[in-house]
């Protein structure tokens, strides 16, 4: 039996077969004894009948990225799995687990030299009555994980408390018999005891972080329309905000959606939607409206694999254009990119406060790995980010509505305020607000809102720099977690390399990131986009060394930690 | 009595900007905004409780055009734009102002879904059967045979009936003004503000530059035979039969308008961390 610091697990099934279910039990009871955890999950379009699968890494540290490879992958039954086989490596080390009359295991499984255990999870479950399969698998799991059976029980009865005796009997057998099927395999790993944590843990997913950030930032209203994978943060949003005071209407589409919230914030309340690339698409005009007309609103795209309706399930980075540079005519705006589960809650929050602040459209690029990855985590600190908007109360009609303010924020009349009637108006305007094809109001109007924007102090948090070699790994988004444990990977070799994560992807910052490449002699740059989108925007706004790679690769096959290390090792002067 | 002073101050005057509309000499559309202004006198309400919003077109300028609070957005989404306003702001009195293109057109699964929504506001078209502000193409209400450069010997397309379908999707109050009275659609424009719920207010307002022919409607228009009726089936089976120049109030309903709880937090936000706490 040997110690380690990680474990990765993956139960796949055929949808409906309750691998997503039993993931989600596993990380839980793992993490209430103490262990960090990382959920993600891979499933197909199919609501039913499609394939599922729940990756798990638990470790005795806080994970951010998925591992190289599964150190246990159980197939409650493996129809479909092939369809995804090239996601979830296993190598010669792995324990692999099936059904024997659960089919093949996918030929990239067969191939990695895995030992295999067979265990007849389906006949099993019909000894039970209303046994479930995926129960039987979660016991296995646990028991390998040398997880405490009474506290996987415990758990058990707290969750489906509401299913009734029955149900919770049926699955505390099948978890039974999962533990007694476990007994004598053969598998040496075991996790080491984790550090004791102080404080308050939670258990949350990217999306719903996003949410909680939102609010926590002074979000009031939300309007949107479904789509994966953003709906769980319009999920926990709309029963949330109801309990703060808010409300959120589902829209009849994507450009009702975006209208509906700058409505709400023209009116005083700060206001934001989810979506994924197809709606970002639908919501570029608007979003150009509330640059023009100067209306704080918050906009999260969790990213999935596009071009068009792509892979709407999977992650990818691809909607960083569109992000940045979707809007028609010159229309500067914020777009900020959070870095971990944990950081959609910071990120969001950050985002609503610029937005108020700066009067303009904040875009959140998450993407569907953080989105609907779970994590334990240490409960975050409240943060002073709190939307603050620069209101006119004592206003004299008529009123310049888009003053030329020596900072480019003009203060904000909402309606209800007697003396500050503007029209707002996506039509050039004055500084009064009304109408005009003038040459010299166009580029007056134009500068102040770059101005604001530019001249803003946004602190430290732009991004994160870790590290101090002359090596820099730079990357965005979700991948943060994934380019730091390999610069922790490279450090352990003996090379150190730094890591630079911008945060803050408009307005960019030149002086900023100037000082965070000096001098570094090479770059990786490290992106989920098959178009080298990222490494292209640093181009673009950047001086970067003529020692520059990129290591881009579009969605769904995750990059892995393994690569970028191998990245760092092998670039050698 | 403070609220009757405010009445005596409020002339349709104190609504109007100093801004000066684009219309054409003769575009019904001047006539529209002097029924706003005199509606809103009538009502009595501060300019800074009403909010004109607006999408894009002829009539969707009318906004600058008073002195209320306004909103130009974009084509066609102007009743999503007034949505958002209205449930998070319900003390402030929405008028909507569009025409028959950014209505019926580019913003017509937005008018069905206002219509279901019934949202207390006033939903205002202007409708002269044509694109006037891109000089001269068929609208969803132009006559099928009507040429134009786009559409060479008519779209051959049966035109939109708006009020059948703002019927159908569940408006509220529906009416047909026409802006050459604007008194009358003074009137109704009151009543119609007045109304909870959705009103959808049809004005025919004549396009002089690109629809001469529809100077002819004053001598077509008449008042509405009967009164509102609030069955829904009745008023279709008018609506449906009638010439087209019925003007008046034709159907009244009593649906409750929708307004979600907003303002009364029951919770703070500290409290809603419990969903995760392990």
């Amino acid at each position: 039996m040997r110690d380690c610091q990680d474990i990765s697990v993956a139960l796949v099934g055929s949808g409906g077969a309750g691998a997503l279910t039993a993931g989600n039990f596993l990380q839980e009871a793992a993490c209430a004894a103490g262990w960090h955890g990382l959920l993600t999950r891979t499933v197909g379009a199919q609501i039913r009948g499609g394939e599922a699968a729940a990756l798990l890494r638990l470790a005795t540290h806080p994970v951010e990225c998925l591992p190289d490879r599964y150190d246990l992958l159980i197939g409650i039954d493996w129809l479909n799995a092939q369809r995804f086989g090239a996601e979830i490596e296993v190598g010669p080390q792995s324990l692999v687990i099936g059904d024997p009359r659960g089919g093949e295991p996918p030929p990239v499984v067969a191939a990695a030299g895995a030992r295999t255990v067979l265990i007849p999870f389906k006949e099993m479950a019909k000894a039970i009555p209303d046994g479930r399969q995926n129960m039987i698998a979660l016991g296995v799991a646990a028991k390998l994980l040398g997880l405490d059976a009474e506290l996987v029980s415990a758990l058990i009865e707290k969750r489906l408390a509401g299913k009734g005796a029955a149900a919770i009997r049926a699955s505390r057998a099948g978890i039974e018999a999962g533990y007694r099927a476990a007994n004598g395999i053969d598998f040496d790993l075991r996790l080491a005891q984790p550090a004791a944590t102080s404080g308050r843990r939670w258990l949350i997913s990217g999306n719903e972080a996003a949410a909680l950030g939102a609010i926590r930032g002074g979000i009031r209203f939300a309007a949107a329309y479904p789509i994966t994978p953003a709906t769980e943060v319009l999920e926990w949003l709309a029963p949330s905000l109801d309990k703060v005071g808010g409300t959120l209407l589902q829209a009849e589409d994507e450009l009702a959606a975006i209208n509906m919230i700058i409505g709400a914030s023209f009116g005083g309340t700060p206001s934001f939607t989810a979506t994924s690339g197809p709606g970002l698409s639908l919501m570029i005009e608007a979003l150009g409206l509330a640059t023009a007309a100067e209306i704080p609103i918050v906009v999260m795209d969790v990213m999935r694999a596009g071009p068009s309706t792509g892979i709407p399930t999977k992650s990818e980075q691809a909607d960083l254009n569109i992000a940045v540079y979707g809007c028609h005519g010159d229309a500067p705006h914020i777009v900020v990119a959070p870095q971990s589960v944990v950081d959609c809650l910071f990120t969001t929050q950050w985002a609503t406060y610029l937005a108020e602040a700066l009067q303009t459209p904040a875009i959140v690029l998450s993407d569907q790995f953080m989105g609907q990855a779970r994590s334990a985590i240490e409960r975050p600190a409240d943060i002073a980010f709190i939307g603050q908007r620069m209101r006119a109360t004592d206003v004299v009609y008529p009123y310049k509505r888009y003053a030329l303010a020596a900072n480019g924020i003009s203060p904000m009349a909402i309606p209800g305020t007697r003396g500050g009637q503007y029209t707002a108006d996506g039509l050039t305007h004055n500084e009064r607000g009304t109408p005009t094809s003038g040459a010299a109001d166009h580029q007056a109007q134009l500068d102040k809102r770059l101005r604001k924007l530019e001249q803003f102090n946004y602190g430290s948090h732009w991004a994160t720099i870790e590290g101090d070699g002359e090596l820099a790994v730079v990357t965005f988004g979700s991948l943060t977690g994934t380019a730091r444990e390999a610069v922790a990977r490279a450090r352990e070799d003996g090379i150190e390399a730094t890591l630079i994560a911008p945060r803050l992807l408009a307005p960019v910052q030149p002086q900023a990131f100037a000082r965070a490449i000096e001098g570094k002699k090479r770059l990786i740059v490290v992106e989920q986009t098959h178009g080298a989108q990222f490494y292209r925007y640093l181009r673009a706004h950047y001086d970067l060394p003529a020692a520059t790679h990129v290591l881009n690769r579009p969605g769904p096959l995750p990059i892995r930690p393994g690569e970028i290390h191998q990245a760092i090792s092998e670039w050698r002067h | 009595m403070a609220t009757l002073d405010m009445r005596l101050a409020c002339k349709p005057a104190d609504y109007k900007s100093d801004v000066k509309p684009i219309w054409c000499p003769g575009c019904g559309d001047y006539h529209v905004l002097m029924s706003f202004t005199r509606a809103f006198a009538e009502l009595g309400l501060p300019p800074e409780q009403i909010v004109v919003v607006s999408g894009i077109g002829c009539s969707s300028r009318i906004p600058a055009y008073t002195s209320c609070y306004g909103f130009h957005g974009v084509h066609g989404r102007s009743l999503a734009l007034a949505a958002g306003l209205k449930v998070t702001r319900p003390d402030l009195t929405v008028v909507v102002a569009s025409g028959d293109g950014d209505g019926y057109s580019i913003g017509g699964n937005h008018f069905l879904h206002a219509c279901r929504r019934n949202i207390d506001m006033t939903y205002v078209v202007m409708d002269n059967r044509i694109y006037g502000m891109t000089k001269g193409q068929p609208s969803p209400t132009t006559e099928s045979e009507f040429d134009t450069a786009l559409a060479p010997g008519g779209t051959g397309l049966r035109p939109f009936h708006p009020l059948v379908v703002a019927l159908a999707s569940g408006a509220n109050f529906v009416a047909r003004c026409f802006s050459g009275e604007p008194n009358e659609t003074a009137s109704i424009l009151v009543e119609a503000i007045r109304h909870p719920g959705f009103s959808f207010v049809e004005i025919l307002s004549p396009c002089v530059t690109f629809r001469p022919d529809e100077k002819e409607w004053k001598s077509l228009v008449h008042p509405a035979p009967v009164g509102p009726t609030n069955d829904p089936a009745k008023a279709a089976r008018r609506i449906m039969t009638d010439d087209g120049f019925n003007i008046g109030i034709l159907y009244r309903g009593d649906r409750k308008p929708f307004q979600p709880a907003f303002g009364t937090p029951t919770a703070d936000v500290a409290a809603l961390e419990k969903d995760f706490e392990l």
